[in-house]
């Protein structure tokens, strides 16, 4: 029971304070704000030219080695300083796939490219109509020589409007379980017959896309792991997703940023900050926050260690999307009438508030944490059926 | 960075879990509750025997010089079984005091037998008006020259009962709600001027309203500085709240496992009940909510073990988690037996009581929050 840092450790913090500080400068901060998906790919290439892209690949295809403590400390000193995570549909989702299951072929090809974020990729899971009944997904691929043809469509895929590939679930047999009979494919989003049709979401932006696949013509090469075995992939991979989805660190520094926001609003005369009501507001979601850190420190150490993650860790996303939208329900109430502001770049002079529109957006976007990666719904009874046992 | 037991820690652990295992079945434990004491002296041997009565104390004060993750382990493992002897209140609570405000004649007198099994201890701290503000205390200790002369109440005395010693808190010079002027006093239970009502509570516990009269005390009762207590009484505070947390931990996983258990086998309309998605979704968060309790408690170890002044906002949100999650697993436990759940011979009732005291106990939740919002939020 111990969490006292090393001299290492303290090294190691120390070398990450001087690079986030060195090279997430104001040049670069203001083209991920300008540029979108292309900072991030530039603020990307940054982390691989050191070394640090990819914390949780192993060494011999470029992760770092960390320590379980070591990545605690990156996570920490990357979200005080209000610097994104990277995109996770390549570097976290279909990386871990390919490394778990793809041919030798698929990883020589596609894992260094994704850990230059030479490659842009979004996820085709969710079809119209699924929702999170993943397996009654109907997108068909139909084996032509060498080739599948692809027919379908798929829903709220992020990004994809910048992707340069989709991993794919897709049917390549009708004929037993709903669960047998899916595939993992990669398609290359040039390919002809696919159109991303935009969904303008809640919080006004375009992240979530439609994408129809009309006789898409696809290698049969691209698919990972046994063809029919495609649902065995995809669970494998939500458990390593569910891992990373608490965000301690990035609530944490929205609870600095409520503080920062009531320590400056008043309210006749009295800080937000000051009012008893509010503060009771604050610590119970502190309180849940500092344990929910703790959860997450379990797992990392329990993961260092070799071992699968206990019963602790399927509680993160549940845990960790409730908190996140806590926070972001509370930095809307600081904000009082501004919370409505619609435009995102008005001059604060002019509008005569800070926040207002970035605190409507994080919260609209946030909407989104507890029914992706399977609706906190869905979490519940996947740890009921595989923590608790219960049928 | 590790949130693993030593090997130590875990034989201390298995040690515990054997003796509740085989020498703390339920008709026995009950049987012992209904007693004329309350306690088992047997089984207090045993304790002391195996070592359990020194964890905490010095290897100086020929304890076995445990750190807090020992006592927490310790502590997990007594709420498992529900054990009612009285090791909070002599070991953490009135040890605790003697060990930090003691001099050597004074820790060498008391310690040692605290150890041994032989003296069962008491500290009185409680008053008819304080609730939990430690240092709302009216009663007096006043200088006579040679000694003090003791005068006043307290009350729910946690081992009151069957306690040989005390340790009492009282005021030696300043007003009723000063911070200064608190001093400490062993007082012998069976000292003249000293009598006492006695009462047991709803967890088992063997309480006792304790008035003084003109108590006469020698020179040699006061335990450390005069008038400065309440920094000393503090830090036992900061100690115990670890301890109950550590309890509470075990009987918040005990109970969750045993309503997982009997939903799994109690059948209705033709099915384990256990199937009803209604069900199952609140057992998950009640697992949720003993998961997060037990990793609070990881952090307040933690930073105790690097500098206890450093723990105090944790230990205050610890407090403040176990009072809520408690609340949630105990009233599902109960809800999810059924009629059984509410009578006095199904064992889950008895969990949920001793986490109500615990809840009670320095401070429950509501006012736990108030100190972590001070000690958080006063500064920004």
């Amino acid at each position: 029971m111990d969490i006292a840092l090393s001299a290492e450790d303290l090294a190691f913090r120390d070398e990450v304070r001087n690079f986030l500080d060195t090279e997430f400068d104001a040049e670069m901060q203001s083209h991920l704000k300008s540029r979108g998906s292309k900072g991030m790919v530039e603020w990307q290439q940054k982390l691989y030219a050191k070394g640090w892209v990819a914390p949780n690949w192993p060494v011999e295809h470029g992760g770092t080695g960390w320590t379980a403590t070591q990545k605690y400390i990156w996570e920490s000193e990357r979200s005080l300083r209000g610097i994104p995570d990277v995109v996770p549909f390549g570097l976290v989702m279909v990386a871990n796939v390919i490394m778990a299951f793809g041919t030798d072929e698929q990883k020589e090809y596609f894992l260094p490219r994704i850990l230059k974020s030479e490659d842009w990729w979004c996820q085709g899971y969710s079809e119209p109509g699924s929702g999170s009944d993943l397996a009654s997904l109907k997108t068909k691929a139909e084996r032509d020589g060498d080739d599948y043809i692809i027919n379908g469509a798929k829903i709220w895929t992020t990004y994809a409007q910048h992707a340069d590939w989709i991993f794919c679930l897709v049917r390549t047999d009708n004929s037993g379980k709903k669960q047998e009979g899916i595939t993992f494919i990669l398609v290359d989003m040039k390919s002809e017959g696919i159109k991303v049709n935009p969904i303008i979401g809640i919080d006004n932006e375009h992240n979530l896309n439609e994408v129809e696949f009309n006789n898409v013509r696809v290698p049969a090469k691209n698919v990972v792991g046994e063809v029919g075995k495609g649902w065995t992939v995809a669970k494998a991979l939500l458990a390593h997703e569910r891992t990373g989805i608490a965000g301690v660190a990035d609530i944490k520094r929205n609870m600095r940023l409520i503080k920062e926001a009531a320590a400056s609003e008043v309210n006749g005369g009295q800080r937000l900050m000051d009012d008893p009501g509010f503060q009771q507001r604050m610590a119970d979601i502190e309180v849940e926050l500092m344990a929910l850190e703790f959860t997450e420190l379990r797992t990392l150490a329990t993961m260092a260690a070799g071992g699968f993650p206990g019963p602790e860790s399927s509680l993160l996303k549940i845990k960790g999307t409730e908190l996140q939208q806590a926070t972001q329900e509370l930095r809307m109430e600081i904000a009082a009438y501004y919370q409505g502001v619609l435009p995102t770049d008005m001059d604060p002079e002019v509008l005569g508030h800070e926040f207002g529109s970035d605190a409507r957006r994080a919260f609209m976007y946030g909407r989104a944490a507890t029914i992706y990666g399977g609706s906190n719904e869905v979490q519940k009874n996947i740890i009921s059926k595989y923590v608790l046992g219960l049928e | 960075m590790n949130f693993d037991y030593t090997e130590e820690q875990q034989m201390v652990r298995d040690s515990i879990a054997r003796f509740v295992q085989d020498d703390y079945d339920w008709d026995t434990r009950r049987a012992i509750v209904d007693s004329d004491e309350g306690m088992s002296r047997q089984n207090w041997q045993t304790f002391a025997e195996l070592g359990w009565l020194s964890i905490p104390f010095s290897e100086a004060d020929g304890g076995f010089g445990g750190n807090i993750v020992d006592m927490s382990v310790v502590m997990e493992e007594m709420g498992k079984g529900l054990v009612v002897e009285p090791f909070f209140p002599t070991v953490v609570l009135f040890g605790g005091v003697v060990a930090r405000a003691g001099d050597e004649a004074q820790r060498a007198e008391i310690l040692e037998s605290v150890i041994g099994g032989e003296t069962l201890g008491a500290f009185a701290y409680v008053e008819r008006q304080s609730r939990f503000a430690i240092n709302d205390c009216k009663t007096t200790a006043t200088a006579n020259g040679d000694g003090y002369t003791l005068n006043g109440e307290k009350v729910v005395v946690f081992n009151g009962e069957n306690a040989d010693k005390l340790v009492v808190l009282a005021r030696t010079s300043g007003g009723q709600f000063d911070e200064d002027g608190l001093s400490l006093f062993l007082v012998d239970a069976n000292a003249e001027g000293v009598s006492k009502v006695c009462y047991p509570m709803m967890d088992a516990q063997r309480v006792a309203n304790i008035t003084f009269d003109n108590v006469q005390l020698g020179a040699g009762a006061l335990l450390g500085t005069e008038g400065s207590a309440l920094p000393v009484v503090n830090e036992v505070v900061s100690e115990a709240l670890i301890a109950l947390a550590s309890e509470a931990i075990g009987i918040m996983g005990t109970l969750n496992a045993k309503t997982l258990e009997y939903t799994k086998t109690r059948e209705q309309f033709g099915v384990a009940i256990g199937s009803f998605q209604a069900l199952q979704h609140r057992m998950v968060d009640t697992m949720m909510a003993y998961e997060q309790a037990k990793s609070l408690l990881f952090k307040a170890l933690c930073e105790y073990k690097i500098d206890p002044a450093s723990a105090e906002a944790t230990i205050h949100a610890l407090k403040v988690l176990i009072d809520r999650n408690g609340k949630l697993i105990y009233g599902e436990a109960i809800q999810m037996h059924g009629g059984m759940g509410i009578t006095d011979e199904l064992d889950i009732g008895h969990y949920a009581k001793r986490l109500m005291m615990i809840n009670a106990t320095l401070g429950d939740g509501t006012f736990h929050r108030s100190k972590f919002i001070e000690s958080t939020y006063a500064a920004a």
